[in-house]
């Protein structure tokens, strides 16, 4: 390629800038308005990757976004970002740093191109490399033809693209994306999530991603963050969230025998001393047994329940702890604390 | 590295040609380059450029209504072979001051009212700029974009008049006064109408509103003035009066110290420490502005 290219040099894909060093870091950072409290000690270390930042609406998700960028001073406490410190290094921080809103952002009137060349400028790019990043930047997201349309005739998920372009534009180290995946429907959704996925895992960008839904962070997210009210409630690797322990979902047929083949198995069980959990929640509640795993007997006992009863083993597998768990967790405790205040 | 990629719709022999991720580490430039692109953008799009044919149609035409008149003079004066121009350059912008009123009313919301409402305003203060800076490039390309607009019919003047082999010296000096006073009108003019335009997101409502200041209050003070000049005469009362709308203000301060004819009613002009006032008024009436809209944007925020 004897093409000159205005800065831009060709990435190794896969690698981050920075080795093991903290991305974020906040400190007993707290954030009070006259009336609540955004943010109650919030101490917390994000490394590179994916982070997920999940919390109900109101837990302080936004405002942690506005104190990271260096735009709303914190109350107290301190923090980092890409060991600049928020006080002082706001312009510096948003320099190597990109924001996607979760709020439409996008004038309708002009193209995606036109839109994002000047958002490159805003970010202190040269024209030239203005035009070619942004080039190179939808085409990355998935906008081609129609990026020279204007914005107003695109659907959600393009809207979705061209906010996501105009964050990585400049080639931040470090992108904020609130609630990418607010309004998307589910095939958008899993687009959207491959998508984040790649920023890090393509453009060796690291990302802080915020949702209220915890399922698609458990897919996507290397590390999630757990913050409720304005406090931490948990902060873990995506593994250590599903691996503490393991469930088995078993189903299997039915016989002239046992027309119930599901109850007989459930009995079966009882009687060797070992109970089922209530599945009622789940889909198919009725042919779906669930179980705690204790190791490889627990296998072997199941395989010869079924096999003493005749009946066919449709499956059995194991079921991950879902992230849900851990606001269930957290729900309780609060009624708990009301019930204690009360 | 170039990674031939055929894909999966690779069927009718397309290829794309996927170069991967390149990360870019070319100059970043910064604040100051960030203040610049948005003046540049923002003044050109004060015009329409790098924007749909539709919202150029209004601007280029209010531009050449107010150059038209600038060229017919012109044109009279050289075939006539007058001694001077039959207006003042210091008297044009108050002459045309309703097409001044009109660009102004469909630009500033332009400018301002469409990042509010479509919610663009965060997206900047993300990025290195700040509100100072967001708030100078706006304010600076709607007082240079004005500049341009009431400058231009002067300079057509100027020429012609230069043409017309009328007095150099005489016709340079009005030329240069009269720059001085638009350049002041622009400066009030964008500075009040951005306050007005950045309090509402809906355009509709902020080109009414500044029709209205600027028009309703000229139309007021000019007819107290009249009536006072028919009443009594009073010249004080007439002057102080003048203190109330953007135009009189101006008018009062080029007839003070530009070598204008006053417009008021009566050719009543303003004395110099009532120029000074005048020209008080109009400079805290630009820092005003200016403290507005600083104040208006730190509370938008993200």
């Amino acid at each position: 390629m004897s093409r000159r290219l205005w800065g831009l040099t060709t990435g190794m894909g896969c690698v981050t800038t920075f080795g093991d060093v903290t991305v974020i870091a906040t400190e007993s950072l707290s954030k009070r308005f006259p009336r609540v409290t955004a943010l109650d000690r919030l101490s917390v270390d994000v490394g590179p990757g994916v982070t997920g930042l999940v919390g109900a609406n109101g837990a302080g998700k936004s405002t942690l976004i506005k104190i990271l960028l260096g735009l709303s001073p914190a109350t107290e406490g301190r923090a980092e970002v890409l060991g600049l410190d928020v006080a002082t290094k706001g312009g510096a921080i948003r320099e190597r740093v990109g924001y996607m809103p979760e709020h439409d952002c996008l004038p309708p009137d002009v193209s995606a191109t036109e839109f994002v060349v000047h958002m490159a400028r805003m970010s202190g790019l040269p024209p030239a490399a203005a035009r070619e990043r942004t080039a190179d930047t939808l085409r990355h997201v998935g906008l081609y033809e129609e990026r020279y349309r204007p914005i107003g005739g695109y659907s959600t998920g393009m809207k979705q693209r061209v906010k996501l372009a105009q964050a990585l534009v400049h080639d931040p180290q470090l992108v904020f994306l609130d609630e990418p995946t607010n309004g998307l429907d589910p095939v958008g959704r899993d687009e959207m999530l491959g998508l984040i996925r790649r920023v890090h895992t393509d453009f060796g960008i690291s990302v802080l991603v915020t949702s209220h839904l915890l399922g698609e962070l458990e897919r996507t997210c290397d590390h999630v963050v757990v913050i409720d009210g304005g406090k931490l409630l948990r902060s873990s690797s995506t593994r250590d969230f599903t691996q503490t322990t393991t469930t088995l979902a078993i189903e299997v047929t039915d016989t002239d025998e046992h027309p119930d083949g599901t109850g007989a198995v459930r009995e079966a069980l009882l009687a060797r001393g070992v109970t089922t959990h209530d599945s009622s929640g789940l889909p198919g509640a009725g042919h779906i047994l669930l179980l705690t795993a204790e190791g490889e007997q627990t296998y072997d006992l199941v395989r010869d329940v079924v096999a003493e009863l005749g009946l066919g083993l449709v499956r059995m597998e194991q079921r991950r702890h879902q992230i849900a768990e851990v606001f269930k967790d957290s729900d309780e405790q609060r009624k708990e604390a009301i019930g204690h205040g009360g | 590295m170039a990674v031939e990629q055929s894909t999966a719709r690779g069927a009718e022999q397309t290829r794309i040609h996927n170069i991967g991720y390149r990360n870019y580490d070319g100059p970043r430039l910064g604040r100051a380059y960030a203040r610049r692109s948005l003046y540049s953008q923002s003044l050109r799009g004060a015009y329409g450029l790098g924007r749909s044919v539709k919202s150029k149609v209004l601007p280029m035409l209010l531009f050449v209504v107010m150059c038209a008149p600038a060229l017919i003079m012109v044109a009279v004066a050289v075939a006539t072979k007058a001694k001077d121009l039959p207006v003042e350059y210091t008297r044009y912008a108050i002459i045309m001051q309703a097409i001044i009123g009109l660009y102004v009313a469909s630009q500033a919301p332009q400018s301002v009212s469409r990042d509010l409402r479509f919610k663009t305003v965060p997206l900047y203060f993300s990025r290195p700029i700040e509100t100072a800076d967001y708030v100078r490039a706006k304010y600076a390309a709607l007082a240079s974009a004005m500049f341009i607009l009431t400058a231009a019919p002067l300079l057509v003047l100027y020429v012609g008049a230069l043409l017309a082999k009328l007095d150099f010296e005489h016709q340079t000096k009005g030329f240069a006064q009269a720059l001085v006073s638009v350049a002041l009108l622009s400066l009030l003019f964008a500075g009040i109408s951005l306050v007005i335009a950045a309090a509402t997101p809906r355009r509709g409502f902020g080109i009414a509103a500044v029709i209205a200041v600027l028009t309703i209050s000229y139309g007021a003070v000019s007819t107290i003035q009249a009536i006072a000049d028919a009443q009594s005469g009073d010249s004080n009362a007439i002057v102080w009066m003048g203190l109330f709308s953007p135009v009189t203000l101006i008018d009062g301060v080029q007839t003070a110290f530009l070598g204008a004819t006053s417009s008021y009613p009566g050719g009543h002009g303003p004395s110099a420490a009532q120029g000074i006032v005048h020209l008080l008024v109009v400079l805290g009436l630009v820092a005003g502005s200016y403290g507005l809209l600083m104040r208006r944007y730190r509370k938008v925020g993200l």
